[in-house]
């Protein structure tokens, strides 16, 4: 069944039975990979993306339930809070393996967008389900306090 | 290609894979003493003429920053910024890319990447700046001391080039065998705490390529159904119900019973189909036991005589145990642990003229070779591997089998070998899927004489050894015991008088492997709480009281001294803590590097623990990137707390009772509150960052625990009386 959805911009028509995640609608079939599958049950966050402006995970949204929605995945992520963002992770060297990163800069840019400036327990609690094997707490937690510098500059 | 597999034909490659010794002979002099092309002027480094430098990275990047710390040493000969060099990964070639500390092997592990390639890489980049440097004299006519190269720019006088217009002269001259290496006080980008990782940009905009993003043309996607329970076969299966899963492709038991495959044109696809799967296993030699069972019978072992001595004999130990004053005994219990690198295993595997290409986060290249020529039958360099990035792996990715790699040539093979594969692992295959951290039962005894001096330690351990029985084993079991058991206990820098360590083997079917830190990951905890407990029994303090046994002047003592002696005075150790706060202490020795920890905690283990703060002190010799060290520092001591903190694999009847992230929960980033890391200056080779900081974390933490009332030895600590908050 042919679902039409807006994907970073790009309206798309994608052919997967009702019950597809998401998650493998955007790795599989449109093959924009920068969206990670960590554990498909919604709890690590590396499969965040952004949903009409809100970060939800992509592995527990089914394709049914984004027909007509507007979809931003890291590659689309542009916007102003965005590109703090990711200078902030930059300046501060956050990434290790690097595979939970394109999530915790989605749920980043989705608190700094509602929250441009997060006190550390409203970092800690927004960013609480995306989960870092390689433990890189401590600087996503000062990169998100940067990115916040950034835009207040 | 075309290849046929048959049983007979699978079961005599296994077996030769299994039984085959990974050694390939190897010296560090014959770097360089390779054919120079226009373009790679050792194997290690590649000019352009357009004046592009590359960095060949022979170590796979699993976050531990090899990509950044390798490229390091190519900029600093090069005279050129860090952030000027490109990085590309090596193909598989042990002939130019092994590992001289795993005999030539080409490969990653026990925090070697940079111990094997400070001087490799520095002698690299320093021939190809001769190389240029000579090439700029002949061309200029003028003498070589008169040419300087830096920033990508060749000079002399008032004449100059971009390097790139050289590339094509210099790499006709001879690579020297013994360039000049520039004097450590030359250094402008070794040991610079600002330059950043070279990896960062692709992995924040999203366009680093991991083995979970390959998508070939015709490429189609495995899944693997496995017997639930370890040493379980495969006696047949029933895939009718798959047939209506929209993209299910077909599924083929592998010859050797260990499961079935599952084909399908994407992964949801595949995961579906396997879930409509049925099969039926034989048990009768699998792990059929509940982890009580398997506890009981590590602690029975220790409480028993040990099969093998690892140290000293029992007999004399006991004696001093009897003139003791004081007499201090634990025992301690370790859980079985998965990896769980947050990219589950991933391999595609693509049919060649002559083979196979490989894409795979790739730990292990030359096992992996083998793997794939034995399943394949196909000669070892028909094997070509392309390494990607990779998601973790906390040793996950280099197993004694070549596990997942062997599924996906399996996978590949039997498909017809015509078309693309990939092997895809789920979290749930992960946590359930073995090549756990062994599960590991210890019981110490220290006898302390009237002044709370130490007379006796008599130390058992038993669990299953990784390496006995597998292709190290020549390598890494001495007289019945094997190394990654007892390492951190026997060798201590410590001077323990009167020191015996016994070893008795566990025996399960459950398939275990090397785990962050290996046998460090477990011998710390037991060693630094057993120092701790005795200082307390000595009503010494726990900093003090270690240094006491740190004073021979042996350099291992001396740096375990100082780092210990810098995170005590930089956590404040001596000042009364916060109302309510408490601090434990630990360091350990592991991979040639030394590492303090002052863990500072709020609350109590009935309360609730919140961990305050860690700080680490570090020497692993010369500090090539400050800041990458800081952040292993950061993610081996997250590593470590968490997993003591809640973290086990247990069993119900041969069969795993986690299944994903939410009963095997991560560190979160409330878990640990602040970590601040001291790097000790030294002009020792550097040692490696990825592990060392794991081991002292956990006992750290339980120290601090216990210095709030509680004493914790069987871990995870929150299934033994200890909240946190
Ligand atoms: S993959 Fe979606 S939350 Fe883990
Ligand atoms: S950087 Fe490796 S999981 Fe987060």
């Amino acid at each position: 069944m042919a679902t039409s959805l807006t994907i970073n911009g790009d309206a798309r028509s994608v052919d997967a039975p009702d019950g597809t995640p998401l998650l493998w609608v955007i790795r599989d079939e449109l093959k924009l990979t920068g969206t990670k599958f960590g554990c498909g049950v919604a709890s690590c966050g590396s499969c965040t993306v952004h949903v009409d402006g809100f970060p939800v995970r992509s592995c527990q949204t089914y394709i049914e339930d984004v027909a007509g929605a507007e979809v931003t995945t890291i590659e689309g992520a542009d916007t102003d809070v965005a590109s703090a963002v990711k200078q902030a992770w930059n300046e501060l060297s956050v990434v290790q393996c690097g595979y939970c990163q394109s999530g915790q800069i989605m749920s980043a840019i989705g608190l700094l967008t509602e929250n441009p400036k997060p006190t550390v327990d409203e970092i800690e609690g927004y960013m609480w389900g995306n989960a870092c094997r390689c433990a890189t707490y401590q600087r996503i937690r000062a990169a998100v306090q940067r990115a916040s510098e950034i835009l207040e500059a | 290609m075309t290849l046929e597999i048959s049983r007979r034909g699978f079961l005599k490659s296994a077996s030769a894979l299994a039984g085959t010794a990974l050694v390939v002979g190897y010296g560090a002099d014959q770097v360089l003493a390779q054919p120079v092309t226009a373009a790679d002027f050792t194997p290690f480094v590649r000019l352009t003429s357009d004046g592009t430098v590359t960095a060949i990275i022979k170590h796979f990047e699993c976050g531990q920053g090899t990509a950044t710390g390798l490229s390091t040493l190519i900029a600093e000969e090069l005279n050129m910024p860090l952030d000027r060099v490109e990085v590309d990964f090596a193909p598989a070639d042990a002939s130019r890319y092994g590992n001289t500390l795993f005999g030539g092997a080409q490969g990653t592990g026990g925090s070697t990447a940079m111990a094997d390639s400070y001087l490799k890489y520095r002698t690299a980049g320093a021939a190809a700046r001769e190389m240029l440097v000579g090439a700029a004299a002949e061309l200029w006519g003028v003498p070589i001391a008169a040419v300087a190269l830096k920033d990508g720019v060749v000079t002399a006088g008032d004449r100059s080039a971009p390097l790139g217009d050289l590339v094509a002269l210099a790499a006709q001259r001879p690579v020297p065998a013994a360039p000049r290496l520039k004097d450590p006080s030359e250094f402008t980008v070794i040991g610079n705490p600002n330059t950043g990782r070279r990896d960062s940009g692709p992995k924040t905009d999203g366009t680093a390529i991991y083995g979970m993003d390959i998508h070939l043309d015709n490429q189609i996607v495995a899944v693997v159904l496995r017997s639930q329970r370890f040493g379980g076969t495969l006696v047949s299966h029933d895939a009718s119900g798959a047939a209506a899963v929209p993209g299910f492709i077909r599924s083929a038991a592998i010859p050797t019973g260990a499961g079935v495959i599952v084909y399908a044109q994407n992964t949801w696809a595949a995961l579906q189909a396997r879930d409509a799967i049925t099969a039926q296993w034989d048990f009768s030699a699998a792990e059929n036991r509940s982890s009580d069972a398997i506890k009981a019978e590590l602690m029975a072992a220790v409480n028993a005589e040990a099969a093998f001595d690892a140290r000293g004999t029992a007999a004399e130990t006991a004696a001093a145990l009897e003139n003791a004053a004081q007499v201090i005994e634990r025992d301690f219990y370790f859980p079985f642990l998965a990896h769980a690198t947050m990219e589950p295993m991933t391999c595609v595997v693509a049919p060649t003229e002559t083979g196979v290409m490989v894409y795979d986060g790739c730990q292990f290249p030359t096992g992996v070779q083998m793997a794939f020529a034995a399943v394949l039958q196909i000669p070892e360099e028909n094997v070509e591997i392309k390494t990607l990035y990779a998601g973790g792996t906390f040793g996950r990715r280099a197993t004694q089998t070549g596990d997942y790699q062997v599924e996906a040539a399996l996978a590949f093979a039997l498909n017809g070998g015509q078309q693309p594969v990939k092997l895809v692992w789920t979290r749930e295959d992960d946590i359930k899927g073995g090549y756990y951290r062994p599960a590991y039962a210890h019981k110490v005894r220290v006898g302390l004489d009237a002044d709370g001096q130490i007379v006796g330690w008599d130390h058992r351990i038993a669990g299953k050894p990784i390496f006995k029985g597998g292709p190290w084993a020549s390598f890494m079991v001495q007289d019945g015991v094997d190394n990654s058991t007892v390492e951190g206990t026997r060798d201590t820098p410590y001077a323990l008088p009167g020191m015996y360590v016994g070893v008795t083997d566990g025996d399960t079917p459950i398939s275990v492997n090397w785990w962050r830190s290996v046998g460090h990951s477990h011998t710390a905890f037991v060693m630094e709480t057993m120092m701790d407990m005795a200082a307390q029994a000595a009503g010494q303090d726990p900093v003090a009281y270690r240094l006491s046994y740190l004073t021979d002047g042996t350099p291992d003592q001396t740096r375990m001294a100082n780092v210990l002696r810098l995170a005590a005075e930089r956590s404040g150790w001596s000042d009364t803590p916060a109302q309510g706060h408490w601090r434990g202490v630990a360091v350990h020795k592991s991979f040639g590097t030394f590492v303090a920890e002052v863990v500072e905690i709020s609350g109590t283990a009935e309360d609730g623990v919140a961990v305050e703060k860690v700080t680490c002190a570090v020497d692993c010799g010369i500090a090539v990137n400050p800041d990458v060290i800081a952040a292993q520092m950061e993610s081996g001591i997250g590593y470590g707390i968490g997993h003591a903190m809640r973290n086990a694999i247990t069993f119900t009847e041969g069969e795993v009772d986690q299944f994903n992230f939410p009963d095997y929960e991560p560190l979160r980033i409330t878990d640990i509150k602040a970590i601040e890391t001291h790097i000790v200056a030294s002009a020792e080779p550097p040692t490696g960052v990825g592990e060392p900081s794991t081991p002292p974390s956990a006992p750290a933490l339980g120290n601090a625990i216990a210095a709030a009332g509680t004493r914790v030895t069987h871990l995870p600590m929150t299934a033994n009386g200890v909240a946190f908050a």
